[in-house]
């Protein structure tokens, strides 16, 4: 008995920490798809390049990935800038934006993952930092750094974008445009370049997530798949736009693969975030703190 | 009014008939490559899906991602089947287009809470949650695989594959009629009236969901019966191979490339696509050429959104204002 009080503790820690990662995952899906309406499934291609570009240059020069992760978001931002652009141009200024431009992204997201395969091989890729081997004990409950690292620096990233949403005057533009654009366009502000703006930030998230994901496991490039039904899954859980609701989301999501992976396997933990996400889009599309 | 147009779909499938046993007849007799029925039976199978896709996603508008699901069931199915008993691959083509057919039915009671967005990414998530059951499902091979080893001879004559490629005509044949009977029949209105406005079709009167579960379950048998002869043709299955995201990128690529309002589009942009991607992985890489495959996609989707038919359309008007 003790033994599986152990294990559930465990469990439940270390699906704490995951969840933590797996918010910084989510953060930009809740920017484009929550506020925005942009359906970016192939935000994790994003991801991925991410992760490559921390792998790139902690192989090639020894960098730290987080320090590498936070140094090309604004690479990053100036692709989604781009990627806003076509998007607008080509869908959102005809009106065509829901089922075109399901497509246009569910293009973008192959040809993100093959290109990473033409680049990099099948491989699974990882990084070097001096943080990824060691442990806390406390007790029975072990905290892998490799795992509390990443979640602190999700949890940082996500408090700093939830001022920065708050407080700033383009953050305020940004929830405008999610709440009323019609408003936005009448009080004189350009809609189409608050979006923008904002697409870019929700690629930017991507780089810090991509080198948290690549110090947490090694990467391949199909991996992201995976994270397409929990990105969305979270995000809808937490109420789509909404911060403090899509963190719970993904701590909840976290802490039951993490269980499941534990006592029925980790085969069985994919199932465990789309089962949420069918149940939440079938009972209370609204999320956990939707209104 | 009604027989009439009862009439032209029944010559439509006669018709259709004749020029699919007489392709088939030709291209046996004719050529003796092995290798062109292999590739082949993959652009065949590529018609039907894309066919299927269509019939929910051309004409009722509802995405779905989840091809995989329905197109490995259906494979899956057939393992089973050949397992537990030695039966013909026309009826494991049946039972798989049941079993798909009842996931479709199921998907089709999605659509009640789902619209739009929402619809296609809980698509994505079920072929995830199929996926992960085969994955588990030890009988069938679980993660590491399984090992089907064709009979020895194909019942009529000629090569096993040749055999797979007739059926695989035989049912585009069934998929391409069945698809533009629909088209052309009060069943397609209704389709395209719950495209054009789900709220306004329920209130006219349209049973909307009646359709929906129509659509669904007639899409996802067809993708199903697709599958089942996939255990034979590679005589190897895995979940990661035949859940491949590349079979739904192809679906949903072939009918926008094609044009998704006719059901010639899909035909076009499977035959275009699959053609060139045949040729491709010989010549260049298999990685290549779904890279191909994506950037057509994206370039389509932005530059010409009702695909190849919507090009000559447009071309035809202005020749035709001139």
């Amino acid at each position: 008995m003790e033994i599986s009080l152990n294990l559930l503790v465990n469990a439940v820690v270390s699906g704490l920490l995951l969840g933590g990662f797996y918010a910084a995952v989510t953060v930009g899906v809740t920017i484009s798809f929550g506020m925005l309406d942009i359906v970016n499934i192939a935000h994790p291609a994003f991801i991925m390049a991410g992760s490559f570009v921390a792998y790139a240059l902690n192989s090639a020069w020894g960098l730290d990935p987080i320090l590498v992760g936070v140094g090309a978001a604004p690479v990053f931002f100036v692709i989604g800038l781009l990627v806003y652009q076509i998007y607008f141009y080509a869908f959102e200024r005809r009106g065509e934006e829901s089922m075109q431009g399901l497509a246009f992204f569910f293009g973008l997201l192959f040809v993100g993952e093959v290109s990473l395969i033409l680049v990099f091989g099948v491989d699974y890729r990882f990084v070097e930092a001096p943080y990824i081997g060691p442990s806390l004990h406390f007790g029975f409950v072990e905290l892998p750094l490799r795992m509390l690292i990443p979640c602190a620096v999700a949890l940082i990233m996500v408090a700093v974008l939830q001022l920065y949403l708050g407080r700033s005057f383009i953050g305020r533009a940004i929830l405008a445009v999610s709440q009323d654009r019609l408003a936005l366009q009448l009080m004189a502000a350009n809609p189409a370049r608050v979006k923008c703006i904002a697409f870019g930030l929700s690629i930017a998230t991507a780089a810090v997530a991509g080198a948290l994901l690549i110090i947490i496991q090694p990467v391949e490039p199909s991996i992201g798949r995976d994270y397409i039904g929990r990105i969305f899954a979270i995000c809808v859980l937490g109420g789509m736009t909404s911060f403090p609701g899509m963190v719970a989301g993904a701590m909840l999501i976290g802490v039951a693969e993490s269980i499941t992976a534990t006592f029925y396997g980790p085969s069985w933990a994919p199932a465990v975030a789309f089962g949420f996400l069918l149940l939440t889009l079938a009972i209370r599309p609204a999320g956990l703190l939707g209104r | 009014m009604i027989g009439d147009a009862a009439f032209r779909a029944g010559r439509f499938w006669a018709v259709s008939f004749v020029v699919a046993v007489l392709l088939l007849l030709l291209t046996r007799a004719a050529i003796q490559n092995e290798y062109f029925f292999f590739a082949a039976y993959v652009v065949l199978q590529y018609v039907v899906l894309a066919t299927a896709w269509n019939i929910l996603g051309g004409y009722t508008g509802y995405i779905n991602f989840g091809i995989g699901a329905f197109f490995a069931v259906g494979a899956y199915c057939s393992v089973v089947l050949h397992k537990l008993a030695s039966v013909p691959v026309p009826v494991m083509m049946l039972a798989a287009g049941i079993a798909s057919g009842i996931i479709g039915l199921g998907m089709g009671y999605l659509t009640l809470r789902l619209r739009g967005v929402f619809f296609a990414i809980a698509t994505l998530a079920m072929a995830i949650v199929a996926q992960t059951l085969i994955v588990n499902w030890d009988f069938v091979g679980g993660s590491r695989g399984i090992y089907i080893i064709r009979p020895q001879h194909a019942p009529f004559f000629g090569d096993y594959v040749e055999y797979l490629y007739s059926l695989m005509l035989l049912l585009s044949w069934i998929a391409i009629a069945t698809a533009r009977t629909i088209e052309r029949s009060r069943l397609g209105l209704g389709f395209n009236a719950i495209r054009d406005d789900e709220a306004a079709a329920e209130a006219a009167g349209v049973p909307t969901l009646r359709l929906k579960l129509i659509a669904t379950t007639l899409s996802g048998a067809l993708m199903g019966m697709a599958g089942a002869p996939l255990p034979y043709y590679v005589t190897y299955l895995d979940p990661a191979s035949s859940f491949s995201l590349s079979y739904a990128v192809n679906s949903v690529a072939m009918p926008v490339i094609g044009g998704m309002t006719s059901w010639i589009g899909p035909v076009i942009g499977a035959v275009l696509l699959g053609t060139i991607q045949q040729v491709a992985t010989v010549t260049i890489s298999s990685a290549l050429n779904l890279l191909i495959v994506g950037l057509l996609l994206i370039g389509f989707v932005i530059v010409a959104p009702n695909g190849i038919i919507g090009l000559i359309q447009s071309r035809r008007r202005a020749r035709g204002a001139r």
